[in-house]
């Protein structure tokens, strides 16, 4: 209707979303709200990547199965008779026995291995993961046990511009709580003398050992920091949908989140999420139609690709100047 | 080095002899039957319940009855992780043993199998799912489908929405949102709602959900809340159902307008979202509930003597209930290969030729202690599929509730458009070969 020939595709392109943006103000705030909460918790899960990758060089694919894993350890744990937050602590303890088997089992014995090996090992460890939590927990997903762990649920709504905007309350407290977890990584790792040691980890590690940094103790500490990311993004996921191992691939998003913000820069993997968050959400209301729906998977990659274009760094990567 | 290379010859003697030893194991007393099941992975909500179903009745004819017409029957699981490679791997490690029928228990995988069903003389089941034209037996002899095409699933959940809105006409003007898993088993209706949309004047808003996505599906429904559709209709699977569901209940889209295919109406897709589902609507062709002899018996033989992997208060759900019902088909199926052919150990060849002739009326529904299980089954040798009803099934907060009749396939509308697809499918792939099986009588 808005859209006269022979403008028509042009128009539909430039016009009508921004238009629907003004018409249905409701939508759009919902809209942004939507990708704002999928954005932080996006960052939730390359913050998890992005620990492991400063402090080992190491992509660490098995990321995706850690969500799962951790998700599937409290639900278990619950089932069994385990009072919520006793559970909760125990998953934790999980996630810190597998950061320790996974440093003495996989990292220590490919110590100065090409970085490739050790991405290769981390396939070979979502497979044991993957083979392991079929084995413990079964294949059938599980409900999340929001309520014992006083999560709230419902909607808090409000009229915004002739609509309604609804705010789930477990969205907000997703927010919250990875907000918390991100300011608080953030300062471990800035203040503190193992966050140090963990830089140094990062520039160099022959130079870290040097000085007398344990690599072996950081490592153990930094995939025990990525398995407790793993748990709350599995419990916010989780309770969104339900824990299956479906949420494993819900950790490929992070890819592009990486690529945008940068493999080593936590800054970035919280500005990329939430980039890559609002940006698909809001692709997919308002252009997805046009593509046929269904676009947010590729979009968060063209988004991320675009950013490249400008800044082959990543947003907060270190640019690497190399003399020839 | 020699005893190296004397334990590597020993290996391929054995790897070479072994199929061959199972075979004729399998060939002389027995009848083999392979589950292409998936326990594991993003879809094992939905394939657990299914795979128990089918093991279970399986291994309940073999406890109670000592197999069929006196055969055992040589039940193995193989899991596909409903991915087709793995699916396909399946299906080359279970064909040396000579199996009587293959279920691929995927859309993807039972596509690339069509063209080998002749060439191997194996038939295919892919109850009601799969390729929808593959119901023109003339065309697909060795592929079955019954007891209902997804294009009939449509039409019926098109009726459906009809009859609520008083007539089919009446859905002129109205927009049905369609919720699909972007791969071939959501994209196989498409081609039907499209023209069903263009009959009675209404308008199709397409929601794709990426398998990447079936757990992060906020775009789709803010997409739905900002077209606001009158009916929603999903085609979805694992993860995706319950997920929808609860998208659904969260803007708060009324649930008894959201309308799922069979596969959709799962206790795991409604359960998760509790009494906010209530309302939500499906189609099925299977009664829910354990309330038969037959399912008494699985209970019996199977479940309380701890050989099913099944827990015994989920024995009756509904997608439990789809498997015993794929296994009733392969039974009778194998019956009906022994009466025709007067062979106790049947043959894939000779299960083809039961299945084309397939007859379960009412009364043998009965007799199998199944009495309304299932609507009267009957295959021919035009039609490999039967077109049956289904009815609608509602969740009630806690439980499937059926709130219609047997819904009746618009049958003038998909017999047509099935016949074309399957005239299509043979043009697009060349040297397709003309039916050459000869057509028995009805049994």
């Amino acid at each position: 209707m808005l859209c006269v020939k022979p403008y028509g595709m042009l128009c539909k392109i430039f016009v009508v979303p921004f238009y629907e943006m003004w018409d249905l103000p409701d939508i759009f705030v919902q809209t942004l709200w939507e990708g704002l909460v999928g954005g932080t918790l996006y960052s939730l899960i390359a913050l998890g990547f992005v620990l492991v990758f400063k402090a080992s060089g190491v992509f660490n694919f098995a990321q995706g199965i850690m969500v799962v894993f951790a998700a599937l350890s409290l639900v278990g744990l619950h089932s069994l008779g385990v009072p919520a937050f006793l559970a909760l602590i125990l998953a934790a303890g999980i996630m810190f026995v597998l950061a320790y088997s996974v440093e003495r089992v996989v990292l220590r014995p490919l110590v100065n291995q090409p970085d490739i090996i050790l991405f290769m090992a981390t396939f070979g460890l979502t497979y044991f993961l993957i083979g392991l939590g079929e084995l413990i927990f079964g294949g059938d997903p599980k409900v999340m046990i929001t309520k014992q762990l006083y999560i709230p649920t419902g909607a808090l709504s409000f009229d915004f511009g002739g609509g309604r905007v609804e705010l789930q309350k477990l969205d907000i407290t997703a927010m919250v709580v990875a907000s918390i977890m991100v300011a608080g990584l953030a300062v471990f790792f800035s203040k503190t003398r193992i966050g140090r040691a963990l830089r140094a980890v990062a520039d160099s590690h022959k130079a870290a050992l040097s000085v007398g940094i344990s690599l072996n103790q950081i490592w153990v500490i930094v995939w025990f920091a990525a398995g407790l990311v793993a748990l709350v993004t599995g419990i916010m996921w989780g309770a969104r949908s339900e824990v299956s191992f479906a949420l494993e691939i819900i950790a490929l998003k992070a890819l592009p989140v990486l690529i945008l913000g940068g493999f080593t820069s936590i800054p970035g993997a919280i500005v990329g999420g939430l980039i890559i968050g609002i940006g698909e959400k809001v692709g997919e209301i308002y252009w997805g139609p046009l593509l046929g729906g269904g676009i947010e998977s590729w979009l968060a990659y063209m988004i991320a690709l675009a950013f490249l274009l400008f800044r082959p760094q990543g947003l907060f990567g270190e640019k690497i100047i190399e003399r020839v | 080095m020699r005893m190296k290379g004397l334990l590597v010859g020993a290996v391929l003697a054995a790897t070479a002899v072994t199929p061959a030893l199972v075979s004729s194991a399998s060939a002389q007393d027995s009848i083999y039957i392979p589950l292409f099941t998936y326990r594991t992975g993003p879809f094992a909500n939905s394939g657990i319940p299914i795979a128990n179903g089918m093991v279970d009745y399986l291994n309940m004819l073999n406890e109670r009855d000592g197999g069929i017409g006196g055969v055992k029957l040589v039940i193995e699981e193989c899991e596909t992780g409903y991915n087709t490679e793995k699916g396909l791997a399946c299906y080359e490690s279970t064909k040396v043993k000579n199996p009587v029928v293959v279920g691929p228990w995927s859309t993807g995988i039972t596509l690339p199998l069509i063209p080998r069903a002749s060439v191997d003389k194996i038939p295919i089941l892919s109850m009601a799912y799969g390729l929808s034209a593959s119901a023109v037996g003339d065309t697909f002899p060795w592929v079955f489908n019954p007891p209902a095409t997804y294009w009939d699933g449509l039409s019926m959940a098109i009726s459906y929405i009809g009859s609520k809105e008083g007539g089919l006409q009446k859905l002129k003007g109205k927009t049905i949102g369609y919720l699909f898993f972007d791969g071939g088993y959501g994209r196989e209706p498409i081609p039907l709602l499209e023209s069903f949309a263009k009959k009675y004047g209404f308008e199709v808003k397409m929601y794709p959900v990426p398998p990447a996505e079936m757990q992060n599906q906020s775009g789709q429904w803010l997409n739905v809340r900002k077209d606001k559709p009158d009916y929603m209709i999903m085609w979805g699977w694992g993860a995706m159902n319950p997920t929808a569901v609860k998208e659904a209940a969260r803007i708060k889209y009324p649930m008894d307008k959201f309308i799922g295919i069979w596969w959709s109406g799962g206790e795991d897709d409604a359960r998760p979202t509790g009494g906010e589902a209530k309302g939500y609507t499906t189609l099925n062709f299977t009664a829910v509930g354990s309330n038969y002899p037959a399912i008494q018996d699985i209970i019996k033989h199977v479940v309380s003597k701890g050989k099913s992997q099944a827990e015994k208060d989920r024995v009756g759900e509904a997608h439990y209930n789809k498997g015993i019902y794929n296994s009733v088909l392969i039974a009778e199926a194998i019956r009906n290969a022994q009466k025709i052919t007067g062979k106790k150990v049947v043959t894939g060849e000779d299960v083809r030729r039961g299945l084309e002739t397939l007859t379960i009326s009412a009364q043998r529904w009965k007799e199998l202690g199944l009495e309304g299980f299932g609507s009267p089954v009957a295959l021919s040798c035009a039609d490999h599929n039967g077109h049956q009803p289904a009815y609608m099934q509602q969740w009630d907060g806690t439980k499937w509730v059926k709130i219609s009749d047997w819904i009746q396939p618009l049958k003038d509308d998909v017999l047509p458009l099935l016949k074309a697809a399957a005239d299509d499918y043979v043009k697009k792939n060349a040297g397709w070969p003309k039916r050459t099986e000869s057509c028995d009588k009805p049994s």
